[in-house]
């Protein structure tokens, strides 16, 4: 049986099944945006009732993109582009290459767009006339001796046949593409405090622990906010990378929108969260020495060498993620009473003891929230976009335009009949007026008034 | 002068170019056809100034952004939009008919932008995620989209009202109506147009997605819709390609299409959430 004849491939490369496809991908999509997401089962239960949520998990609608029957019309596409492709590229690919010089003078005169005149002379000289004047217009043509007279063929983007096909060959490398990220990619996240390290990443959905193959450290992280004092201007954590125990990149800062990728794995700035705890730097002014402590909230804590002893007593927080304005600090170097302040967060403070002076700088610990994404599929999903771009482009704007000239000799009038004839792959008004100014550059032409 | 007064008379003169392009053609007063054009010029340069006026203000503020990212920019950018590709129709097919089927979209979109309470209209800071030159990209190629097919809803309007009354009586006033076959043919080289501009809307989207969260597709509910409409024109599109259809068949899809589009614009701001939420802001 021949394949075109086969009923299952006929219905697979049908333009009425992709018409069905699109039009039951576009009404299904719509539930997903009507029906939250990726919720806990409780989450259905409590808002649809016991049995609508029920019925929701047994059709996957919690999470119905990546359901069975989503994919398997995602599929049932991707086999109606490929069929349809192999069906009709083979005849559009004639199209292209094919030699219209051999094209049956029967069907130039069947032509959607033709002119038939008359002119004196011997025919080839009437060809070359008939060659300069396409030239002229624009079109570079081809010529044959057919049996009655000289055939002139010149053609434009005959390539722009294949747009179509490249747009819809652009939808597969885009499924391509996902299909390598999803399988060989992950999307993770971590919370990675200030000072700290980390080799594991915890993948988005599941929380599964992810191995990194190296380790990654938050060196310190940053949120600043316009003069509103409400909206975040800026996220910024720097990072570093430390593999087999040697800094590989170092304090590179990352804020929203500029990520940094390490060996295909790719980290976002996405959010932060204030801890408890404060990054603290005391300089002793008069021995110009100087110590860097991460201290967890209301605890004593002994910096030996100074001789002192410090901590944050209290604290006055301003959001409720728990982001510290002010500090209450207690600090004392052995030597009369121990200073007690309030300070600002991010600040340094000037402290006068008896015996030496000093200065207090205090900041909070952040962590900060990273969006981490391994996704080898993300440059093959570009190459599809730019091609359907392109494709799209070609599909819609440029026309295959075929333009015949047929001159034959006509014995009983000692004349010539000339047939000037085209057709257009698409836009036929465009190519009408195109074809109409060709026309007439002949006729206007002194060669061709003589008949 | 400032960018709100600007954008404030922007609004009263498109309405006044859609009152005069529905005059000429309802009155058939052809003589005010060069006034309409030239009211339609001034309004579309009163937006532009408006649109470049608010830049220049948002650096005044020390913010300095293209005003491109909420809803009211955004709907200013629409009407900006629409005014050009119709200015653009009007002088390739020489009618001015058309104006009373696509202004009337410039001006609802100016109206709604000045006058609805539901967002505000200062110039605020930007937050993080927008700050980012994918953002100029994303919103103009998605709006030149979506302006497009404001103007092939318009004309699907016009091709069935022209199409019902042509079955009965013929009506003088249609007459001046283009031939069906004509309206036919601008409804559909606008959708094309508008569905190249909206694949490239929909994927400058997917690479700002990307460089900001590092996720291309997230099947968010603005995601979903702008998927939606592309497939609703990617099937009209087929049927009317392979399957031949044209005409009425087509004009009511144009209309559907756009019905889709105000969803995946408005719709999902107002009634859905999503990770577009700012946009109603």
């Amino acid at each position: 049986m021949k394949k075109t004849d086969n009923m299952v491939w006929r219905s697979f490369a049908s333009v009425r099944l992709a018409l069905f496809t699109l039009l039951i991908l576009a009404t299904t999509s719509i539930i997903g945006t009507l029906i939250p997401q990726k919720n806990p089962p409780e989450f259905y239960i409590e808002n649809f009732g016991q049995r609508t949520a029920q019925f929701f998990q047994m059709l996957d609608v919690p999470d119905m993109y990546n359901s069975w029957w989503f994919i398997s019309l995602l599929l049932l596409f991707s086999i109606n582009l490929i069929v349809c492709t192999i069906d009709r590229l083979p005849n559009v690919w004639q199209m292209v290459v094919m030699n219209n010089l051999d094209t049956d003078p029967e069907r130039l005169e069947k032509m959607p767009h033709r002119q038939v005149f008359h002119a004196r002379g011997d025919a080839a000289t009437l060809a070359d006339t008939a060659a300069t004047l396409l030239a002229k217009n624009g079109w570079k043509a081809q010529m044959a001796s057919k049996p009655a007279g000289p055939l002139l063929f010149s053609q434009k983007n005959a390539w722009s046949r294949l747009g179509v096909y490249a747009v819809h060959f652009s939808i597969l490398v885009i499924f391509a593409g996902a299909i390598l990220g999803s399988t060989l990619g992950f999307k993770a996240g971590v919370m990675l405090p200030e000072g700290r390290v980390t080799d594991t990443v915890y993948e988005t959905g599941t929380g599964n622990p992810l191995p990194l193959g190296f380790t990654l450290r938050c060196d310190n992280f940053n949120v600043s906010f316009y003069a509103d004092g409400a909206t975040p201007k800026e996220f910024r954590s720097d990072l570093s990378v430390l593999e087999n125990g040697k800094v590989t990149i170092d304090k590179r800062p990352i804020i929203v929108n500029d990520p940094l990728s390490y060996k295909g794995i790719t980290f976002y700035q996405s959010s932060y969260e204030p801890m408890q705890g404060f990054n603290v730097v005391i300089t002793n002014k008069a021995t110009k020495t100087s110590q860097t402590f991460q201290i967890p909230f209301g605890q004593k804590i002994s910096w030996k060498e100074g001789g002192i002893d410090f901590g944050v007593i209290n604290q006055e927080v301003r959001s409720r993620m728990g982001d510290v304005n002010r500090l209450k600090v207690w600090f004392f170097d052995g030597q009369g009473e121990p200073s007690i302040f309030w300070m600002d967060n991010n600040a340094t403070q000037t402290i006068s003891r008896p015996a030496a002076t000093y200065e207090f700088e205090a900041s909070q610990v952040y962590a900060t929230g990273l969006q981490v994404a391994k996704d080898p599929g993300v440059w093959t999903v570009y190459a599809g976009c730019i091609l359907m771009l392109i494709g799209l482009y070609v599909a819609f704007f440029l026309s295959h335009r075929r333009i015949w000239v047929y001159i034959t000799r006509e014995e009983a009038a000692d004349r010539c009949r000339i047939l000037v004839c085209g057709a257009s792959s698409k836009n036929k008004i465009a190519f009408e007026k195109e074809f109409t100014a060709l026309v007439d550059s002949f006729t206007h032409d002194s060669t061709f008034q003589n008949a | 002068m400032n960018s709100s007064q600007l954008l404030g008379i922007t609004t009263f003169a498109y309405l006044f170019s859609a009152m005069l392009y529905i005059a000429l053609f309802v009155f058939r007063a052809k003589k005010l056809g060069l006034f309409a054009t030239l009211i339609t010029v001034a309004a579309f340069l009163i937006n532009t100034a408006g649109i470049g006026l608010r830049w220049q203000e948002s650096y005044q503020a020390g913010i300095g952004y293209a005003p491109l990212s909420n809803m009211y920019e955004s709907l200013v950018f629409f009407a900006w939009a629409i005014a050009i590709f119709y200015l653009g129709l009007e002088w390739k097919y020489k009618n001015r008919v058309l104006g009373a089927f696509s202004m009337p979209f410039a001006f609802l979109s100016m109206a709604y932008a000045s006058f609805s309470p539901t967002f505000g209209k200062e110039i605020k800071p930007l937050i993080p995620a927008l700050q980012s030159n994918w953002l100029i990209a994303h919103v103009i190629t998605c709006f030149v989209g979506y302006a497009a097919f404001a103007v092939a809803c318009g004309m699907g309007i016009m091709y069935l009202i022209k199409d019902r009354k042509t079955n009965g009586a013929a009506d003088s006033l249609l007459a001046s109506l283009p031939e069906l076959k004509v309206i036919d043919d601008i409804i559909h080289k606008t959708l094309v147009f508008g569905f190249l501009w909206l694949s490239a809307g929909i994927i400058t989207g997917a690479v700002w997605a990307n460089s900001a969260w590092g996720t291309y597709w997230s099947w968010d509910p603005k995601e979903t819709w702008s998927l939606i409409t592309w497939f609703v024109y990617a099937a009209t599109l087929h049927a009317r390609f392979t399957r031949g259809w044209g005409g009425r068949r087509i004009a009511w899809l144009a209309v559907l299409g756009f019905i889709s589009v105000i969803f995946t614009y408005y719709g999902v701001n107002f009634l859905l959430s999503g990770l577009h939420s700012y946009g109603g802001n």
